[in-house]
């Protein structure tokens, strides 16, 4: 085993560090130099969570195999507990990066709790009801937090479903005002905060589809029978992958929550999660790298768009470019004129791009 | 007496979910796949009967015709470009073909129409000056639109079942759905089988588009995202797959919402909605009506 | 770990107390099962299913298609719940538990209509056979801890010695999913003998495979009993296979135990003769 190279898996993961350690580096150099604009500067810290939210969500869809059609719902939750918690912890603690790594540890833990709600009565059924499931509870949560408000004085938190019932001191502040959502929050959220969770989702996600646990999970994904007949407990291991997913999306949602003075509930809604399995059916199933890219290219270019002419069109385009790629790139006859047209190096090249 | 009102509420707005249900579970049992872009095809019917009835003064029944029969088209036209191309991919690539389909419907009609809303005319369904029958010296009115959804919604539902049941068509259709190549061998048509299947499902989407905006008038691109996910809620209550239980699906789902607003809370129905849909999946997995269909090993 | 002395390239059999002690107590049969059975809606798929097998012994279930063969196969492994009569496993009572279960309690098996896991390498697939011999946490796992690399190790090298029984180190790297036909068969046994069973259930291992492959897998069977000191009880249609190996053979036809015997007696049988060719015509 030592003296054997290293095995194709972890060294395609070394590759993934090294990609994100550069493109850190790299923009880290462009910021000192002035030449990122304020624009794309704001960019950062989202595509950071976008980025973290593709590689968690790939691991519920790619490597287990099952459709999750409400992964921003996870998001939702650790976005406003992680803001609850830096507004609560605000005269305790006042190094602002602590109590980011705090909010973002409660964010992960509840998105997890989230994932174990919905995983444990669903994961044991069979077929497409995660999709259905997932689907109704981020509803559920986008519902939930309209109408939810919160709010903060010396006694501690309140909860109540409108803003007099919060019952607080004259010294009260509300954070969370039903459908206006998180306001007048601190922002914690910086990009090297970003880079550091991207760093760890990749490290937790590699590292468990590299082992034990995560063959365990890819032999349910192809083939579920053959892998209770050797042993694999289903609900178990559905479940590791799905809630460590639901976790990481909620540590991505309290930084995301973090990076604006005020977030809406509509913000993590179905459309959201949708996005986000774009990112991961582009980048390709179970493909870490391809998700990782594709968050990134996507979710910038379309900001890109926004300054130029055709802005108007931008999402039309888009559009249009996401079914020529699911056309192009799944259809036999079209992937055979695409080889025929373009060798066959540069078209992985074009399809990362799509 | 307000029981009786929210009931009727209730049941209007459960027939306009259920007619949108019907065309999602045709479109599921024949190809398999979640059709997102089903809601924004009841967006499209409403705004062409809109532009038809305030843009060229047609009357309303014209209005309604040419959203159906322009729906139909975009259905049949959608069914062949994008979907048919991908009917031995993945399910998930259609599934994401299906959202973009989706995206483009809603931004091609934020650049035809505009994102800011219209005001749908309500007076479609009037007799005179009269919106409604008023019953029990005013204490209960039944709008005339309410009374067309139910009872449009009924008809379909006859329709639909006479027609999978005892035409050739419709029992080509539910061969497909069992098995398309086995169809394919006994000389059944299966594109044409397909495209049937999504013309009717689209021209169910225009009715409702046009019934939905009579009774709840704001048209925007995004009108038909919501209904469209909650019409899938339904058809998965009832059972995917299952025109009956679309149909009971839909008109649960319409109670439920209504009954919720009016009794317990009216900013969390939706919330309600899709946790009464959990529970029913954990207890009944295959829906109301689906049948569970065991994996051969 | 290593349970078995095992050397690559050649296999010793070691029947030795010390190493395998249940094993070879020989009094507690592998596996009994009695009066069971399962009703699909009015269908009774199997019915009053009565069996033994010995500790080390190949038995074979034959009959013709659609006697209900496999479902017996499912329902000694639990991918359908019985719903009549027990099964016995080493002494033990199988009710209520589940497939995987059923594995750790030791009954591995193939499949008729091959299931790998196609996307995964070879190796892969053997390793995940090893899946509850090699433990370490999930933990151990994302952190990359001392026991992960030890069970790595451990696991790799049992997965290469697992592989050579069939000469099949070569191929380690190989996606599963694009083995020839035959190599994936043996794959799936030797998966199978990675979950260390005591009973291995073969379902038509022969199937498309030519005479002398056939005749290659059949001394693999053997040796595969001799070396891992296990019952192997296999479904096939190859009656040189069956008459050439099995210790014991039962007849199913309609769900039903026709006749149970020794390969003589099966053949001389006339329920068996009848179920296979048809009952003559009367007058």
């Amino acid at each position: 085993m030592k003296k054997k190279s290293m095995s194709p898996a972890s060294r395609s993961a070394f590759i993934n560090y090294g990609i994100v350690i550069v493109a850190f580096v790299v923009v880290q150099i462009l910021l000192g130099q002035g030449m990122v604009s304020n624009s794309l500067q704001s960019l950062l810290v989202p595509v950071c969570c976008y980025i973290v939210m593709a590689v968690s969500l790939n691991l519920t869809v790619g490597v287990l195999g099952e459709l999750s059609l409400g992964h921003a719902g996870f998001m939702s939750l650790g976005a406003f507990s992680g803001i609850i918690v830096s507004f609560a912890l605000q005269d305790i603690i006042a190094f602002g990066p602590l109590r980011l790594v705090i909010s973002i540890v409660v964010g992960a833990i509840i998105g997890g709790i989230g994932g174990v709600l919905v995983g444990v009565p669903v994961l044991r059924l069979r077929g497409d009801y995660l999709a259905i499931v997932t689907l109704a509870f981020g509803e559920i949560i986008k519902n939930v937090i309209m109408v939810l408000y919160v709010g903060l004085d010396e006694n501690g938190l309140h909860f109540a479903t409108n803003q007099s019932n919060l019952n607080m001191s004259y010294e009260g502040v509300a954070i969370i005002k039903g459908p206006m959502g998180a306001v007048g929050v601190t922002r914690l959220a910086t990009f090297t905060a970003g880079f550091i969770l991207v760093l760890l989702t990749l490290i937790i996600v590699q590292n468990l589809v590299n082992s034990r646990s995560g063959r365990a999970i890819l032999a349910l994904r192809d083939n579920r029978i053959a892998a209770e007949s050797v042993g694999i407990s289903v609900t178990k291991y559905k479940l590791m992958a799905f809630v460590t997913s639901a976790a990481l999306a909620g540590a991505a949602g309290a930084l995301f929550g973090l990076n604006y003075s005020s977030t809406m509930a509509t913000r993590f809604d179905f459309n959201t999660s949708i996005l986000i399995l774009v990112f991961v059916v582009l980048g390709g199933l179970g493909s870490i790298r391809g998700s990782m890219i594709a968050a990134a290219l996507l979710y910038i270019l379309p900001e890109m768009l926004r300054n130029f002419a055709i802005s108007e069109y931008r999402m039309l385009i888009y559009a249009v470019i996401l079914i020529l790629v699911m056309l192009f790139t799944n259809n036999p006859q079209l992937k055979d004129l695409i080889s025929k047209v373009i060798p066959k190096g540069k078209k992985k090249g074009g399809e990362a791009n799509g | 007496m307000t029981f009786l009102s929210h009931l009727i509420t209730g049941l209007s707005l459960g027939s306009i979910y259920a007619i949108i249900a019907l065309g999602y579970t045709m479109v599921y049992g024949i190809a398999k796949m979640l059709n997102f872009a089903h809601g924004d095809v009841i967006m499209v019917g409403a705004y062409v009967c809109f532009f038809a009835v305030t843009g060229f003064a047609l009357p309303p029944l014209v209005g309604i015709l040419l959203a159906i029969i322009l729906c139909t088209i975009l259905g049949v036209v959608i069914e062949r470009l994008a979907y048919k191309p991908l009917r031995q991919a993945a399910s998930l690539t259609v599934l994401i073909t299906a959202i973009g389909v989706s995206y483009f419907l809603q931004n091609g009609a934020q650049i035809l129409w505009s994102a800011s809303p219209k005001s749908f005319p309500t007076n479609f369904f009037n007799i005179g000056e009269s919106k409604g029958i008023t019953l029990f010296d005013g204490g209960l009115t039944i709008s005339y639109v309410a009374i067309v959804t139910i009872l449009l919604c009924l008809v379909i539902m006859a329709a639909l079942t006479f027609f999978t049941g005892k035409t050739k068509m419709g029992k080509a259709m539910r061969a497909c759905s069992e098995n398309k190549a086995a169809s394919q061998l006994m000389g059944i048509n299966v594109n044409s089988t397909i495209s049937m299947t999504f013309a009717i499902g689209s021209a169910l989407a225009a009715v409702a588009g046009v019934l939905m905006c009579s009774a709840y008038p704001t048209l925007m691109p995004t009108t038909g995202a919501l209904p469209g996910i909650k019409a899938f809620t339904a058809a998965v209550f009832g059972g995917i797959g299952s025109i009956p239980g679309a149909f009971i699906g839909g008109i649960l789902l319409g109670l439920i919402e209504t009954f919720t607003k009016a009794y317990i809370t009216t900013n969390l129905s939706d919330a309600v909605v899709f946790a009464v849909l959990i529970i029913v999946l954990l207890v009944k997995p295959a829906g109301l009506l689906g049948k569970y269909v065991p994996e051969k090993v | 770990m290593a349970k078995f002395h095992f050397e690559k390239g050649h296999m010793v059999p070691v029947p030795s107390h010390s190493i395998i002690p249940e094993r070879d107590l020989g009094n507690v049969p592998v596996l009994e099962c009695s009066h069971l059975g399962i009703q699909f809606g009015g269908l009774k798929a199997v019915d009053d299913f009565n069996l033994t097998i010995g500790r080390t012994e190949i038995a074979g279930l034959i009959g013709p298609n659609g006697a209900g063969k496999t479902t017996v196969f499912n329902l000694l492994t639990k991918v359908y719940q019985p719903t009549m009569g027990t099964i016995l496993l080493n002494g033990q009572d199988t009710s209520g538990k589940d497939t995987a279960h059923i594995n750790r309690m030791g009954i591995a098996r193939t499949f008729q209509n091959i299931r790998l896991f196609n996307n995964l390498s070879v190796e892969d697939n053997v390793k995940i056979g090893l899946h509850n011999h090699n433990r370490y946490s999930m933990a151990s796992g994302v952190l990359r801890l001392p026991s992960f690399w030890k069970q790595e190790k451990a696991a790799h090298e049992r997965a290469m010695e697992l592989l050579s029984i069939f000469h099949m180190e070569d191929l380690a790297d190989h996606k599963a999913g694009s083995l020839p036909y035959g190599a994936q068969r043996r794959l799936e046994i030797v998966r199978a003998l990675a979950t260390d069973p005591s009973l291995l259930l073969l379902d038509e291992p022969a199937a498309g495979m030519n005479p002398s492959e056939t005749a290659e897998l059949m001394e693999n069977i053997v040796k595969i009993r001799d070396t891992f000191q296990i019952a192997v009880m296999l479904i096939e249609h190859d009656m040189n296979l069956v008459m050439g190996i099995c210790e014991g053979i039962c007849v199913l036809n309609f769900g039903r135990i026709i006749a149970k015997g020794t390969s003589k007696e099966i053949q001389e049988n006339p329920a068996v003769i009848e179920a296979y060719l048809g009952r003559k015509k009367e007058g």
